[in-house]
């Protein structure tokens, strides 16, 4: 955490958005955890390890965590993905996602010594209205591309919580701005990023 | 059961991001496993931190960090039993403490040592690190929280019972995600004791003498 303090509050959201990606990596990542979820073959989850393990990595140092941290929970997560893949359902998230959340909860539970209160993770079986395997990725692209046109000021709190970990009331006291406002910001940002998911596939 | 009152977007989203308190993250997770419908909405906004993480720069990794990997899969005893690994049933919301809670109270309210602060209103702190208040509050019928208004984010789910407030009635399972915008004063209105949880992200500031003579005490 101890670098934090000296970072301007989303400084590189530009170069976070601006990286292009290829369009159908994302199917393709899930379809291969799926693959490994089903089958437990070394050699998927190898590829998926070397993909992954970089990205988790640079998502936990820029929460902040030192380089050895990072590289420690890294493969905590990695290792999570192991122990914790036959619970992966495709139909409800990519498998860029549902690492994410593995990470997350990974540095959460390392920096507060609590675990992150986690809603179903163990009931993702469970099916409710499944979307098709796949189904997932694509809006997860077409995601990607809706956060390269949101106004600055939006995509900035979004940095600012996924990347900093910042609360609404840090990210107020941060930019300057009431806690409503960011609120109302985080709100719009959400929403235009989430209507993917009504558009038809 | 058909819940009314839902989970703000803004407050989904510091849950997905990870950057809420630790007690407001256990509200909002036992509002999600009570609400399918906000359950949908999270998995979505985890979709965008999958999205972000996937737009990140790789970080450059130990050489040895796969076989590190692979060795402790290798130590791990048993094999990862798939099949045994059988999903609990998502429990009822009026028959007890929903699976979030569990892991900081166990399967009941029956054995919490509640703590008076007056006659009707009973409260017990929750041991939730990362600052906030986190309690259940337990108060009887006809009897009302004391008035107050926060600096921050305040959640109050309600687990048992109901009470009304300046906003509306809520139930077991509806959730008040509030800001600093509002003072409120809710009363119970159920015949039984109303059971609720709830979670700010900075000190409670009370309005009134009683609320302010009462702060020290209890940690409001
Ligand atoms: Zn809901």
């Amino acid at each position: 955490m101890e670098d934090k303090e000296n970072r301007t509050p989303g400084d590189d959201v530009e170069k976070v958005v601006a990286i292009s990606r290829d369009p159908s990596a994302s199917r393709e990542w899930t379809a291969r955890l799926a693959h490994f979820a089903e089958t437990r073959e070394k050699a998927s989850y190898i590829q998926l390890f070397r993909h992954f393990a970089p990205k988790v990595k640079a998502y936990i140092i820029r929460l902040g965590l030192t380089e050895a941290t990072a590289e420690e929970l890294m493969q905590e997560t990695m290792l999570a993905v192991w122990n914790k893949a036959h619970l992966y359902n495709s139909s409800k998230a990519a498998a860029s996602t549902w690492i994410f959340t593995l990470a997350r909860n990974q540095s959460i539970d390392w920096m507060r010594r609590q675990k992150y209160p986690e809603y179903e993770l163990e009931d993702w079986h469970v099916g409710e209205d499944e979307g098709d395997a796949g189904e997932q990725s694509v809006l997860s692209d077409r995601m990607a591309e809706a956060m390269k046109t949101l106004p600055e000021n939006q995509a900035q709190v979004i940095y600012m919580s996924f990347f900093e970990g910042r609360s609404h009331q840090e990210i107020a006291d941060r930019i300057g701005i009431p806690l409503g406002s960011v609120k109302s910001r985080i709100r719009l940002a959400a929403d235009k990023l989430k209507s993917v998911w009504r558009v038809d596939v | 059961m058909s819940i009314r009152h839902h989970l703000d977007e803004a407050t989904l989203l510091s849950y997905a991001a990870g950057s809420m308190s630790q007690g407001m993250a256990l509200v909002t997770a036992c509002h999600l496993a009570m609400c399918s419908a906000c359950r949908k909405r999270a998995q979505h906004s985890e979709a965008i931190g999958g999205a972000l993480m996937e737009t990140l720069t790789p970080s450059p990794i130990s050489d040895s960090a796969l076989d590190a990997v692979l060795a402790a899969i290798e130590a791990q005893d048993e094999p990862i039993q798939v099949e045994t690994v059988r999903s609990k049933p998502v429990r009822p919301v009026d028959s007890d403490v929903p699976a979030p809670l569990t892991d900081y109270i166990g399967e009941s309210f029956d054995e919490i040592e509640w703590k008076r602060i007056v006659p009707g209103v009973y409260y017990f702190d929750l041991p939730c690190q990362s600052g906030g208040v986190s309690r259940l509050l337990r108060i009887a019928p006809g009897k009302a929280m004391l008035p107050h208004t926060h600096e921050g984010n305040e959640l109050t789910l309600v687990l048992k019972g109901s009470f009304t407030d300046e906003i509306g009635r809520f139930a077991a399972g509806d959730i008040a995600d509030l800001d600093d915008q509002i003072e409120h004063q809710p009363l119970v209105d159920s015949s039984e004791d109303c059971i609720c949880l709830v979670a700010t992200d900075a000190p409670l500031k009370f309005t009134t003498i009683l609320g302010r003579l009462m702060q020290p005490m209890t940690g409001f």
